[in-house]
């Protein structure tokens, strides 16, 4: 029973590479081989909507835009939620369990909700249309799921750990940068490609809060769907190119979500 | 209870060993008797670790066979053992009681309830943990969680060999000494076979009555922590055992007298044949060197104050050696001269015993 | 277990997180609630109004039915991808090469915008067209879900299951490799069946992660839009008209601020409640 079980995940993971597939041959075919009937691979093969991408600014300047917004959204949740995670971890003080619990309701109304305040707080402070903005933006439903997973590995990590390097005499921030922080690097990957992954396909927000020098590549895609009908092979290879970035985050996260630590390894 | 031995044992956890350095464990054998209390004792990356889950079967060796009472067991899995290992950090079901936790082995084995009661019941008695039994397992402090791993392996009566892998790493230090005790009076007791692997020489010293010095993958040697005290075999384990640990005194041989910096020195075991090209050292407690005005002469580098004597830390020449001082006695001048006790002063070859 | 410290220093190391996200939670909710007790008749003149929105909200039909199939969708939902995810994670090799690999797959889906992952399974699933339409339909079923809502709601569920269950699987693969070897050697010696080694070690291990999971899951279903209203628009009729895809149609439809700010509120305070429930159940034997 254990030998076969490879199958669960071989058969999982070919259940999600089927639409995938899908979406990759849709964005090699023409928008009206796509609507005119099915084909299970491209019967005429065109490399145009790939072409349209690399060569049309207002598109491949999406990917860029929303690259930036999304890396520093990134380093800026995860740095944050890092000292926060630590001490929702490791101390008790007035209010801090309502405060945990408070950070994670921040995920909790739909984004068309904020749509419209942070439409006229961002103009307000002059950030319309900028990295920054959306970066910051994105940190409302960011920084509290950062925090919530830091916070759980963090505290698998037995406190053993600390007062032994105290004893040892290492200062505080060389134990945390040193000891600490390498014992729950699994945590910290996930965190790093939830919040990616998270800022990266976010919509509304992002559309909401930019027009030009920042329109992320989710906004100019949106234009696929209203001026010339449907274009749905140039959506789909847009589609097929937003996943790579994402790939490759979880390409160099993948050790420390496999890893874990060891315990044993006092 | 079985008699365990290990044969011809080598191990390494690469695929393809080639150098020395490749094998965590080079050739060794051993025999365990039934019943005793044996300390594996070595610095890290000795191999005792990985010596212990050779044992219990948790590693396979590369080559070499695993006997228990004459039985191959070198294929045969950990539960198929009977054995129980007590690891460095407490291993516990945390969401069981106390009681739980330590009927889990008896009940995976199928015993019948009243059984398990009594059992349960005699080895929370044995290890003070009566009061505790119905609270969560979770709950308790680091040393009684490890009572806890340490009353699953006790309660089972088909284990051969109960296996201790630097148990004592996360107890406070205050409550360190109480479990240790408590492991001896336990081994008193049940007379269950038991082997200990630490790193720290107290432990081991205190604990077994035989204890086998691991260095750098082989055994250095076997014996009563008395004999590794007196006559160590090995200049590491006369170094590593002790503390201070025992001088090692580079020394030159000429026509059967021993010589140290240029003067001679009487040992207990005389050389017999010529050595030639063997590294020869001596070895002596610092107990057995004393201040002697006519003897080696040696700068005197540092006095430390070590409770009821002192270290008196010299040098002669390039070699460092240490001497104690009983409280009250004359503190040394700047220079000063020293002497080895004939009778516990020893020549090592090789860094091997001449015997 | 771990005792934590009285520290107030806590509150210097949690400053960084609550001034960010307050920034950005505070002055818009200042500014949805006033909206929501509030008439406007355009031209930017407001009246107040008192609680009449909430009262309206809470008391029509629409509301009701958005609510009910909001709560059947997302049940269902946690239904079958908590345990999914759970089971792929336990299945999954624990070290070795295949670990990047599955890992790697695995995220695709998450990576995807969601209106191109709604509008993919929108042709995907297309009778006459797509893959999977027509495969189902030339195995004999009668599938069109542009027009049978029973059809609609079981494409709405695999494109749901397809898009999130990685989510689960990555949490839950994170929290087993965090289990030291050790547990599973004790396991073994004490010769506990696997199912014991589920339960007593595994589970109990995973219990922070797979809060998270379940939590994460609940909200972003419970406020899911994107994905259902590019594959169906809340159709056929209002068959999958949930929550989110109603309000936006009451607030950017009909332009009425009031009713759709008073039901955003309501609607928050729902999701309040039960991920409140779900957290204080799911955590319950912490606080030891």
């Amino acid at each position: 029973m254990r030998k076969l079980s490879w199958l669960v995940p071989t058969l999982y993971i070919l259940f999600l590479l089927l639409p995938i597939y899908w979406l990759v041959s849709m964005s090699f075919k023409t928008t009206n081989e796509i609507l005119g009937a099915f084909t299970l691979w491209p019967k005429k093969f065109t490399l145009e909507n790939y072409q349209k991408i690399f060569t049309d600014p207002t598109w491949y300047n999406g990917y860029i835009n929303s690259l930036i917004y999304v890396v520093i959204n990134t380093v800026i949740s995860v740095l944050a939620a890092l000292p926060a995670a630590y001490a929702f971890s490791r101390y008790r003080f007035l209010g801090d369990k309502h405060l945990f619990f408070w950070l994670l309701t921040n995920r909790m109304a739909p984004a068309a909700v904020f749509a419209l305040p942070f439409f006229q707080l961002y103009s307000a402070i002059g950030l319309f249309d900028t990295h920054i903005a959306v970066a910051l933006a994105h940190c409302l439903f960011n920084i509290p799921l950062a925090v919530w997973i830091l916070e759980g590995f963090m505290s698998s990590v037995p406190k053993q750990l600390d007062e032994t390097a105290y004893l040892d005499g290492y200062g505080f921030w060389r134990f945390f940068i040193k000891i600490f922080l390498p014992t729950i690097a699994a945590g910290i990957g996930v965190a790093a490609f939830f919040c990616f992954m998270f800022s990266w396909v976010e919509l509304l927000l992002a559309k909401t809060l930019t027009s030009v020098a920042a329109k992320p590549i989710a906004a100019t895609m949106t234009r696929t769907a209203s001026s010339s009908g449907y274009e749905l092979g140039l959506l789909a290879a847009a589609g097929t190119l937003t996943i790579i970035p994402g790939a490759f985050v979880i390409y160099f996260v993948r050790n420390y979500i496999a890893k874990g630590f060891a315990l044993g390894r006092v | 209870m079985a008699k365990i031995s290990l044969e011809n044992i080598k191990h390494s956890y690469l695929k393809r060993p080639r150098a020395p350095e490749d094998w965590a464990l080079k050739k060794l054998d051993l025999e365990w008797t039934d019943g005793g209390a044996y300390a594996l004792l070595g610095p890290s990356g000795c191999g005792k670790t990985t010596l212990l889950n050779i044992i219990s079967g948790l590693v396979r060796p590369t080559e070499g066979r695993v006997l228990f009472d004459g039985i191959d067991l070198t294929e045969r899995p950990t539960d198929r053992r009977h054995i129980a290992q007590v690891f460095q950090f407490p291993v516990v079901y945390d969401t069981m009681t106390v009681w739980e936790n330590l009927a889990f082995p008896l009940r995976n084995r199928g015993l019948p309830a009243a059984e398990i009661e009594g059992k349960v019941q005699a080895i929370a008695q044995m290890l003070d943990l009566t009061e505790m039994l119905q609270r969560r397992a979770a709950g308790l402090t680091a040393d009684g969680k490890q009572k806890i791993s340490l009353g699953r392996g006790l309660v089972r009566s088909d284990v051969n060999v109960i296996m201790f892998d630097e148990p004592l790493t996360v107890i406070d230090p205050h409550l360190k000494w109480q479990l240790r005790s408590k492991l001896k009076e336990l081994h008193q007791r049940t007379r269950r076979t038991m082997i200990y692997v630490t790193h720290d020489q107290t432990e081991a010293l205190t604990f077994a009555e035989t204890v086998v010095v691991m260095h750098e993958g082989t055994v250095v040697q076997v014996g009563s922590p008395v004999e590794l005290f007196e006559r160590p075999r090995h200049t590491f384990v006369g170094h590593f055992i002790g503390s201070p640990g025992m001088n090692v005194l580079p020394c030159e041989v000429s026509n059967g007298a021993v010589l140290f910096a240029g003067q001679r020195v009487d040992v207990e075991n005389p050389p017999t044949a010529p050595l030639n090209g063997r590294h020869t050292e001596i070895g002596v407690r610092p107990e057995f060197v004393g201040l002697d005005q006519q003897g080696i002469p040696v700068k005197i580098i540092k006095v430390s104050d070590a409770g009821r004597y002192r270290i008196v830390e010299a040098r002669c020449g390039e070699s460092h050696l240490k001497l104690l001082l009983e409280e009250g006695a004359a503190l040394p001048g700047s220079s000063a001269g020293v002497r080895f006790d004939r009778s516990h002063t020893r020549l090592y070859a090789d860094s091997q015993l001449l015997e | 277990m771990n005792g934590k410290t009285q520290n107030q220093i806590g509150w210097l190391f949690v400053l960084p997180v609550v001034a960010l996200v307050a920034f950005n939670a505070i002055i818009p909710l200042m500014a949805v609630v006033n909206y929501s007790v509030q008439e406007t008749f355009g031209n930017n003149m407001f009246f107040f109004e008192g609680v009449k929105w909430f009262e309206q909200v809470l008391h029509s039909d629409r509301f009701h039915a958005s609510l009910g199939r909001q709560l059947v969708f997302s049940g269902i939902i946690l239904a079958i991808e908590v345990p999914l995810g759970v089971a792929i994670a336990l299945a999954m090799p624990r070290r070795g090469p295949w670990v990047s690999v599955c890992l790697v797959l695995m995220a695709l889906p998450l990576l995807i915008p969601w209106n191109v992952v709604g509008a993919m399974w929108n042709i995907f699933a297309l009778p006459d067209i797509g893959m999977l339409g027509r495969l189902i339909n030339d195995l004999g079923f009668n599938y069109n879900y542009t027009q049978q809502p029973l059809s609609a709601w079981a494409t709405l569920i695999a494109m749901d299951v397809w898009h999130w269950t990685s989510l689960v699987v990555l949490l839950a693969y994170a929290g087993l490799s965090a289990i030291p070897d050790a547990y599973y050697q004790a396991a073994k010696i004490d010769g506990a069946s696997s199912w014991a080694v589920f339960r007593y070690i595994q589970l109990p291990k995973m219990r922070r992660v797979l809060t998270i999971a379940v939590l994460l899951r609940f909200m972003d279903s419970f406020n899911i839009h994107t994905e259902p209203f590019v594959l169906t628009g809340g159709g056929p009729g209002n068959a999958t008209t949930l929550l989110s895809i109603d309000l936006v149609k009451i607030a950017l439809g009909q332009f009425d601020l009031g009713p759709a700010a008073a039901m955003s509120i309501i609607y928050f305070l729902i999701i309040l409640l039960l991920s409140w429930i779900f957290y204080a159940v799911m955590t319950r034997d912490e606080a030891q």
